[in-house]
């Protein structure tokens, strides 16, 4: 080993308990200046809570960090900061309302800016997205940025702050694969500066791709550690699930009678977002639509109007060979039509809400929860019971509020409270974003389980793969346009991309009516 | 210094914070009394004892709580779907209204009869007039902020208007008051003898059908889903316009069902002083009871009990009433702040 390497960080031995729940055993781990090492390991798996006590949000009960060999006081979050440490976190701490140069000096700078010490920030981050690759402009508002270059404006942050260790929560669970990759390129330009990388993930072929050093965490512990170069994609999924993880076989299934149809449905554009432009597409039973596409493309339209939010404009909608005249989301649930929706947090689910209220939340007018207006806890905090131990929700018990669960264990219930209802119909819209591996085939397996059933699944996925390992039929949406549906494995994903990128579509136009 | 909630508080951090902020508020209040020429140490007892300390002196309080728990209730149900009704006051007004209207010989039923027509219609009023705001705000994306903080203003306008007109008691030597009540339409007094009125008793009913609503009906499930996330609220289906309205009517029917507890109880005619800013205070009353119904009981009770009290002790101390209106706000500020931090921690950087 060279004897000149510098260990940038080192955290000794955390323990940190909540309650019966030992979040971090004995965690002991250490980062080499212009190194990168992956924190790989489920929801759940201590990660998060590891990264707060780095950062002084959370006290250790015992363990000490330390930053180029000095100690941080525990509990203070400004030592981390001053010691060189910065985090780009997956949901990002942007202020939307700011520009991007207003953001990246927000907190370094003093409150009274001058004009000379703008135009002196305007011109270091200038230098610092030249040199990086980092494009974006440092006057525009951060709120009509898209999520690709909010996290370049977190990068940058990061950056301006002269941060020489640098930690990753989830970075690529919001990009496209293009971002991604412009991601990593940045990140290796840092690094050959001598930026030390934490990269937490759960997507293996990145890890693979992007790290010197694999630590996986299990249940608080450290359950291994390897060099890159010395495991596989496999070998790395077997350390994180402690046993092997296979995906989801996804056996034969012959399509029965239509459960949805849209006829020519338009839907007007909502700000950047195209509406629909007469898009047809008919759902049977025991088959899986996906829905390939670029994000922002109508996949939000067409889960809006699927889910009973917005009503077509133009067209028609056909559930169970009759046209839809009302069409709410209550209507849409009655009518058996189980929604996953994209943003968990922010649609799926209220975050004070406890498991139980978030449990009932489309169904507590329905009998068994409610009568004449007054709730029945009883049988809601039963049905709560109920989902948490079938989908395994991961959680202390159904009065624990859902914002304290990680992303799986939300989703889990979410998928609990739609299948529950044994639906017809199921509109799958990003459903396993930012899910870890063992979570991911949970959910598939669900929706494969739903299918052999009988039940017609719509699933939305910006994630190429996702998509074409799980549909019976494919359909690229682009520009609110949808393209004829491709069978199994009749398109390669070349020409998948294609249709992505709005390519075929005006041969369809000239044949339209 | 940040902010950082506290997730399960334990009872010394609900406990030690209230206490500390009464105990600051007496410390303060014995040094202006000082300064005012009294003896500091008399303070304290003098307040408790101007609050509390006479079969008289409670029943004052809780006469004194008895519009406060309306309003209260009427501000904490409102907030709890985050329907900010600043209008109370407006709304206590209308109830007020309606009781010298129908009660001053307008109708000539027994009391069995009269009390519960007026004190629906009452509830009616109050709610209508909050429904402006509402129609307002879900239709056109009004801030209800706005519109019921003004209609304060012109509804207490209108109110003086009807005093000095088409109200105003022939015999009332040309005050602007309204004529008195009919015996008849009176709340009579829980206990005979006792200066304590059934508007008390339905100030409490009230707070504990508004607590059973929030915590056990479908319509304060749909209140506290729309108040915290109005996005997966619309998203489930729960209609988020049509439960606004909703908590705007109940929350305008509480204020005004204070009003006419007020008039009905105890003043037994109308004035453009019946209300000392009690739909504002209602404000106050309901932050400090964090929003829960059973709260704003408590809350009031404390509210009327520093009001009474520093009123009392002024007198007896022989020291300016200003010294009063200074502790209550005083109080009121920091049981404010020590209630903060019952439910957040400062951590120092």
């Amino acid at each position: 080993m060279d004897t000149s390497v510098v260990e940038a960080l080192t955290l000794d031995a955390i323990t940190k308990r909540f309650g019966t729940l030992t979040a971090n055993d004995a965690v002991s781990l250490s980062l080499n200046e212009g190194e990168v090492v992956a924190l790989l390991g489920e929801n759940g798996a201590g990660k998060t809570t590891l990264m707060n006590i780095l950062f002084g949000q959370y006290t250790a009960d015992s363990g000490t960090v330390r930053v180029f060999g000095k100690t941080l006081p525990p509990g203070n979050s400004r030592a981390a900061l001053d010691a060189g440490v910065g985090m780009v976190h997956q949901h990002f701490t942007l202020a939307d309302n700011l520009t991007v140069l207003e953001n990246i000096t927000l907190g370094v700078g003093s409150l009274l800016s001058t004009s000379a010490g703008r135009s002196a920030a305007r011109d270091r981050i200038k230098a610092l997205s030249q040199k990086y690759h980092l494009s974006v402009s440092p006057d525009a508002r951060v709120g009509a940025l898209t999520v690709g270059e909010r996290q370049r404006v977190e990068i940058l942050k990061a950056l301006y702050r002269d941060v020489r260790i640098l930690i990753l929560d989830e970075p690529t669970a919001v990009l496209t694969p293009q971002e991604t990759d412009d991601l990593f390129a940045t990140l290796r330009l840092a690094i050959a500066d001598g930026l030390s990388v934490i990269f937490i993930s759960h997507k293996l072929h990145e890890v693979m791709a992007i790290s010197d050093r694999v630590v996986v965490l299990r249940h608080g512990k450290i359950t291994g550690g390897v060099r890159t170069a010395d495991t596989d994609k496999h070998a790395l999924a077997t350390l994180m699930m402690g046993t092997e993880a296979t995906p989801p076989k996804v056996p034969q299934s012959t399509p029965g009678p239509a459960l949805l149809k849209l006829d020519r449905v338009a839907t007007p554009d909502v700000g950047n977002a195209p509406g629909l432009k007469s898009v047809s597409l008919s759902l049977h039973a025991g088959q899986i639509i996906g829905l390939a596409g670029v994000s922002g493309n109508g996949q939000a339209a067409i889960a809006d109007v699927v889910g009973g939010l917005v009503k077509p404009a133009e067209g028609r909608i056909e559930r169970g060979g009759s046209d839809i005249d009302r069409w709410t989301p209550r209507e849409a649930v009655k009518s058996g039509i189980a929604r996953i929706p994209e943003d968990r947090q922010k649609t799926g689910t209220i975050a004070d809400f406890d498991l139980t209220e978030n449990a009932i939340l489309e169904r507590y007018r329905s009998a068994g929860f409610s009568k004449a207006g007054w709730l029945n806890w009883r049988s809601s905090r039963a049905f709560a019971e109920a989902i948490i131990n079938k989908y395994d929700v991961r959680c202390p018990g159904p009065d624990t509020p859902i914002r304290l669960l990680s992303g799986g264990n939300m989703q889990k219930l979410i998928l609990g409270r739609v299948l529950e209802a044994a639906p017809q119909v199921i509109l799958a819209n990003q459903p396993v974003r930012g899910l870890d591996v063992g979570a991911v085939n949970y959910v598939h397996g669900q929706l494969l389980e739903a299918r052999a059933r009988g039940a017609a699944i719509l699933l939305i996925s910006e994630d190429l793969d996702e998509v074409m390992a799980m549909s019976d039929v494919i359909h690229v949406i682009a520009d609110g346009q949808l393209s004829p549906g491709f069978g199994r494995g009749s398109m390669t994903p070349t020409e998948l991309g294609l249709w992505m990128a709005g390519q075929g579509f005006e041969n369809e136009n000239a044949h339209a009516p | 210094m940040r902010l950082e909630p506290v997730n399960n508080p334990s009872f010394g951090r609900k406990l030690v914070p209230p206490a500390l902020a009464l105990s600051a508020t007496i410390v303060i209040a014995s040094l202006l009394a000082m300064i005012a020429g009294a003896n500091p140490f008399s303070v304290l007892g003098l307040i408790i004892k101007g609050a509390f300390g006479s079969k008289f002196a409670l029943l004052e309080t809780l006469n004194r709580a008895t519009p406060l728990i309306f309003t209260g209730l009427a501000v904490a149900v409102a907030f709890r779907a985050k329907f900010w009704n600043i209008g109370a006051e407006a709304q206590l007004y209308a109830g007020a209204l309606i009781t010298v209207l129908l009660g001053t010989g307008a109708l000539a039923w027994p009391s069995g009869l009269i009390l519960p027509v007026i004190a629906l219609i009452a509830v009616f009023a109050g709610a209508i007039l909050l429904l402006v705001p509402a129609l307002l705000k879900t239709r056109f994306g009004v801030d209800e902020v706005v519109t019921t903080l003004l209609f304060n203003f012109i509804f207490l306008l209108f109110i003086s208007m009807l005093l000095e007109g088409p109200l105003k008691d022939p015999m009332g030597m040309g005050w602007p008051k309204s004529a008195r009540l009919i015996p008849e339409a009176r709340l009579p007094r829980i206990v005979d003898g006792l200066r304590l009125h059934w508007g008390f008793a339905l100030a409490i009913i009230s707070a504990l059908c508004v607590w059973l609503i929030q915590t056990r009906s479908t319509l304060g499930y749909e209140m506290r889903a729309v108040g915290l996330n109005k996005q997966a609220a619309g998203f489930a289906g729960i209609p988020v316009n049509l439960v606004l309205v909703k908590t705007a009517l109940l929350s305008g029917g509480l204020a005004a069902l204070g009003g006419f507890s007020e008039v009905a109880g105890l003043k037994g005619s109308l004035t453009l002083d019946l209300s000392p800013g009690f739909g504002y205070t209602g404000i106050i009353v309901a932050m400090l009871a964090l929003l829960n119904p059973l709260g704003v009981v408590i809350a009031a009770l404390f509210v009327a009990g520093i009001f009474v009290g520093a009123d009392s002790m002024s007198r007896a101390a022989d020291v300016p009433t200003y010294l009063a209106d200074i502790m209550q706000a005083i109080s009121l500020l920091l049981m404010v702040l020590a209630i903060m931090l019952t439910r957040f921690r400062v951590v120092r950087d």
